[in-house]
């Protein structure tokens, strides 16, 4: 396990490099054998984890020094956000830095003499988080170092500040490792600041107003996050006398009000309602931020921390919160996805309505759920990535990430609109990750318990608005005109290698999958609950292994055999006589009028003028009286 | 156990051969009905089997290629979809491969380039919006009723479904007339002539495809009726006559809804079926959970 | 070969006419005609059409519609040409923008005159076509066949 401390600490030390390599080429080279060595680094520790056969360690009990380094990051992370809060002037924000910091300090120094617990954790799911952090974190660097090229040669009005930006990503995976290998609650609390303060410098990338407006708005919602993890740990040390997220959860019905505030904490950072408009803001970074931060990795920190706290969640009012919030969150989501056509936006709100299913598995906390949530944690990093990155590498080569200007993609940008078509149906057809685990999550709703049910019925509607808004993009790919203007494929080849290694894990994972959870999820599931429960029937799977197949190799065998099959092509139908290949058509004064296909989008039903407003203010409501009721209730 | 298996594989087989001609005569019988109910004589109750014999002797012919193979694959999946149901799978895995093939159906359309067609495929997933929620909480409902979400398991109930789940029948009901392009809710394509969007989804269709189009149709239309009869059987042999009578009655009820109702708009169907779907299939399995 | 004559399907085009005709083609599929009862379904849509029924003169304007119509139905196809105005061009042969009658497009296979056409006579029109429909089925899979 010696492994542990390099990897958390390798990738400050590549950050470190990436800021003072000015060369463009060096950088990169430098950063593709970082992030082999940090690959590397993951599989080290999984072989040495599954060699040692133990299912849950706990480890550095004594780890002063660090400590010290830690308070000293701590305090030069509060002078950062102070400087930049006083710099665009944005002075409340700084309220949020400081009172938790300073607090974290005086618990620490003045505090009670707390036990001796293990800092670090090292258990299957951890073990899976680095896996995802290293492996769809590494290739997205790999692939941002393309993109950054294409980024600056397409948006010259940008400084080029590409040595920052690669800094910036190799702190946050550091940070990452960290935040899901600690145990301690001050260690946790340390790496959720700083992958906060990652993503609202990465959003203020490009320093346009919109870019500050919205980088100061993801970072006062994480600190929000982050004042109500400080409190928690504040409260847990006076009270409980040790600082272990692990103990906490043990503890539960005693530690309501902790698990309450750090449930919080994972609540903003996951973007749940009221707090999803950071993430929807912060699309205005550049497209491997997003792909990493605000879809694969550091959003999924939120729902890690859930699913760590859900044995405690199960079967109280603050799971029952929790499931709540997840669920509205889900459905508006998904609703307001419709009605956008930036295609970063509906990555955005889908990303936004996933996780919310996730939190409510996880609030739900039953085996089913946790085990169904883990599952979604996992396909959807890799399926929203790959999406994230192909729509990054369409913007860059035909100037435009708008879904209305994809149309016709499968022939102006085969190999992208394949991988974008691979990735959209891996987020919501059936034989794909995504669905199979929506589906397991339905019958473990219905399992749970009978105050589930409207879960039930809301799973029911948010799944019917998601397939649409899917459907309307993916119907947008194919539909093709033989005189579409072709574009200019600008996408390197590093590039590529990242999408396609994703579109091979997005199908290998669904093919694989029944072995994951029979190896190394379901283990898990009976360590923490002591039970283990068939989540869905061995022939079932078989038939969805089967399925996967078929949806690939039916339409390639009929092609197949009908593609030397004699026919005759025609215009298509359109009421009059077609120019253009039916781009344009004759009017009855027979001059020639352009025609133009549009998606539809439904504002005034699914609106963010609309629905937006209303779910926050719902979101807010709930999550008001939550905390209200977890934390009024444990007082008394 | 072998026993059973076999009995699976021979009405999966039953389903797989016969449901076209079940299909294409419900189809015939729905047009010599629609003739009657409006004072005409109307066409043989074979004409579907003539049509589609007539659009397979026609020549090939396409707007673009993929139309071709993105259509099969929705005969595929629909004529798998049935299979599913009635070799007795997971009744939810069956509606997600439902799903799936009707994505294919909508890709077919669009994938032309043409205005009406992608009308037509736009409406479509409305509808698929629309009626999606009432399916799957019809599942939910079998899973609560029954205890299995396994139509091999969900036919050896001791009782008919529809005893528990009354609400969940009426709302299927509704979304039946939806699935079937029925009025008032054949929006994105309609089985008569002279709609404001031409044909449709099938509007680029002709020929060969159209002649496959017409057969997934008819298939599907035998999944809808077992999805009917589903409410209906037990383990009780009798209960067959009550799913053959049923069907008929449902068969008959949309009909008649279909030649006595204008077409609604779009958003009529979507406020429509959510609240149908919310008030009779929510709270029949809201109950169902309280009172189990 | 029997089938695909019990199985006619129509596309109706009006062009330059007074209407007359086009009114007289729909009366045709009303109950009291009901021409569906020969397994008629009026498509509206060239790709499913069989028989290509035409009211009213072509004009300059007009005429790559009926050209394009024809070209996207799906062969074998019958041409229909319904009243004097489809049939040779009628009283308004002699405008300034009128070409004449359907023939002078695309090729037609049946000419039903009157002006209006009645019903009764278009209906023989439409099962005269369903014949020829078999006629070109036939010759088609013979050539077909020889092409082979």
């Amino acid at each position: 396990m010696n492994v542990i401390p390099y990897l958390i600490c390798f990738p400050f030390l590549a950050a470190l490099v990436m800021f003072c390599v000015r060369n463009r080429k060096v950088r990169g080279v430098l950063a593709c054998i970082s992030v082999a060595a940090i690959m590397v680094m993951v599989f080290v520790l999984a072989y040495c984890y599954i060699s040692d056969g133990k299912s849950s360690q706990l480890l550095y009990e004594s780890a002063h020094y660090v400590e010290y380094i830690m308070q000293a990051g701590e305090i030069l992370l509060m002078l950062l956000v102070v400087f930049l809060c006083v710099k665009y002037k944005k002075y409340p924000v700084i309220l949020l830095s400081v009172i938790p910091t300073v607090m974290i300090l005086l618990t620490e120094y003045i505090g009670p003499e707390l036990a001796e617990t293990a800092h670090i954790r090292l258990d299957r799911l951890s073990l899976l988080m680095c896996l995802i952090v290293g492996i769809i974190g590494g290739m997205i660097v790999v692939y941002a170092v393309g993109y950054m090229r294409r980024y600056h040669e397409h948006h010259v009005e940008f400084t080029d500040r590409s040595s920052y930006f690669f800094a910036l990503l190799f702190v946050f995976l550091g940070a990452m490792f960290g935040l899901v290998l600690s145990e301690s609650l001050t260690w946790i609390f340390f790496f959720w600041e700083i992958t906060s303060v990652c993503s609202f410098l990465l959003i203020g990338y490009t320093r346009t107003e919109e870019a500050v407006r919205n980088s100061f708005r993801a970072l006062w919602m994480n600190l929000l996050g982050g004042f109500g993890f400080a409190i928690a740990i504040v409260y847990t040390a006076y009270k409980f006398r040790h600082l272990s997220l692990g103990m906490l959860v043990e503890q539960s019905p005693l530690s309501m009000i902790p698990v309450m505030l750090i449930a919080f904490a994972a609540l903003t950072k996951s973007a749940q309602f009221p707090f999803s408009t950071w993430l929807l803001g912060a699309m205005v970074a550049p497209t491997p931020t997003s792909a990493l931060l605000h879809s694969a990795t550091m959003v999924k920190a939120g729902c890690y921390i859930l699913l760590r706290l859900s044995p405690a969640l199960s079967q109280t009012t603050a799971g029952m919160f929790i499931s709540i919030i997840g669920s509205i969150t889900f459905l508006f989501a998904s609703m307001l996805a419709i009605s956008q056509s930036d295609g970063k936006k509906v990555l955005a709100y889908s990303t936004v309505s996933n996780l919310g299913l996730i939190v409510t598995c996880a609030g739900v906390g039953s085996t089913g759920t946790v085990w169904a949530g883990i599952f979604l944690l996992i396909f959807h990093a890799v399926t929203k990535s790959l999406l994230f990155q192909c729509v990054g590498a369409v913007e860059n080569s035909s100037h435009s990430r708008d879904i209305e200007t994809m149309q016709g993609l499968i022939t102006r940008l085969s190999k992208l609109a394949f991988l974008m078509i691979l990735g959209i149906i891996g987020m919501y057809l059936a034989p794909f990750g995504m669905l199979i685990f929506k589906w397991a999550a339905l019958k473990a709703f219905i399992d749970s318990g009978s105050h589930n049910v409207f879960l039930v019925i809301i799973l029911a509607f948010g799944s019917s608005t998601t397939l649409f808004y899917w459907t309307k993009w993916l119907c947008k790919l194919v539909s093709y005109n033989s005189e579409c203007t072709p574009c200019d494929d600008v996408t390197t080849p590093g590039q590529y290698v990242s999408m396609f290694f994703h579109a091979v894990m997005v199908i290998v994972l669904c093919l694989t999958f029944s072995y994951i959870s029979d190896y190394y999820i379901s283990p898990y599931i009976s360590d923490i609950f002591g039970e283990t429960v068939e989540f869905l029937s061995k022939s079932n799977l078989t038939l969805m292994m089967i399925l996967v197949l078929c949806v690939f190799l039916i339409p390639l065998l009929i092609y197949l055999r009908t593609r030397r099959m004699k026919k005759r092509t025609v215009p298509a139908y359109i009421s009059g006589v077609n120019r253009q290949g039916g781009r344009a058509f004759f009017n009855s004064y027979g001059d020639e009028r352009h025609m133009e296909l549009s998606n539809w989008y439904m504002e005034d039903l699914f609106g963010e003028k609309r629905l937006l407003k209303f779910s926050i203010i719902a979101g807010a409501a709930v999550v008001v009286i939550a905390l209200v009721l977890v934390i009024g209730g444990a007082l008394l | 156990m072998t026993e059973e298996v076999m009995i699976r594989i021979a009405v999966t087989a039953a389903y797989i051969i016969l449901a076209p001609f079940l299909g294409g005569l419900l189809s015939g019988l729905e047009r010599k009905l629609s003739a009657r109910m409006q004072g005409r004589r109307g066409p043989s109750v074979f004409q579907s089997f003539y049509d589609v014999k007539k659009l397979f002797s026609k020549n090939l012919q396409v707007v673009n290629g993929a139309q071709i193979f993105i259509m099969g694959s929705y005969a595929f999946f629909i004529v798998f979809t049935g299979a599913l149901l009635f070799a007795g799978w997971d009744l939810l895995l069956v509606f997600f491969t439902l799903t799936t093939a009707a994505m294919f159906l909508v890709a077919a359309a669009s994938c032309t380039h043409s205005p009406y067609s992608t009308i037509g495929a736009n409406r479509e997933m409305v509808q698929m919006m629309s009626y999606e929620p009432m399916v799957l909480l019809t599942a939910v409902g079998f899973y609560l009723a029954t205890g299995s979400f396994d139509v091999a398991e969900i036919v050896k109930a001791d009782q008919m479904a529809i005893l528990k789940l009354p609400g969940c029948f009426i709302g299927f009901m509704f979304i039946l007339t939806i699935k079937l392009r029925k009025s008032p809710f054949d929006i994105s394509c309609s089985h008569h002539a002279h709609q404001e969007i031409v044909k449709g989804i099938t509007t680029e269709m002709s020929g060969p495809c159209l002649g496959l189009m017409e057969i997934s149709e008819w298939y599907e239309k035998v999944f809808l009726f077992a999805m009917i009869g589903l409410f209906f059987i037990s383990s009780n042999p009798l209960s067959i006559i009550a799913v053959v009578v049923m069907c008929s009655l449902a068969f008959f009820l949309e009909v008649l809804i279909d030649n006595t109702s204008a077409r609604l708009t779009w958003d009529r169907m979507l406020y429509s079926s959510w609240t149908v779907t919310l008030l009779l299939g929510g709270v029949n399995i809201l109950l169902l959970e309280l009172f189990k | 070969m029997k089938d695909v004559s019990k199985s006619p399907w129509i596309i109706h085009y009006d062009g330059s006419s007074c209407n007359g005709c086009d009114m007289e083609v729909l009366a045709s599929l009303t109950p009291v005609y009901d021409i569906e009862r020969f397994g008629v379904i009026n498509t509206g849509d060239p790709m499913q059409a069989d028989i290509f029924l035409v009211t009213g003169g072509i004009n300059t304007l007009n005429q790559m519609v009926v050209k394009q119509i024809y070209d996207q139905m799906p062969s074998p196809k019958v041409v229909v040409a319904i009243g004097t105005c489809a049939c040779t061009g009628g009283i308004f042969k002699e405008c300034y923008n009128i070409i004449g009658g359907t023939d002078t497009t695309i090729p037609v296979d049946i000419y039903v005159p009157g002006c209006a056409a009645r019903p009764q006579s278009i209906i023989d029109g439409i099962v005269q076509a369903k014949e020829c429909l078999k006629q070109k089925c036939i010759a088609e899979q013979k050539a077909a066949k020889e092409g082979k």
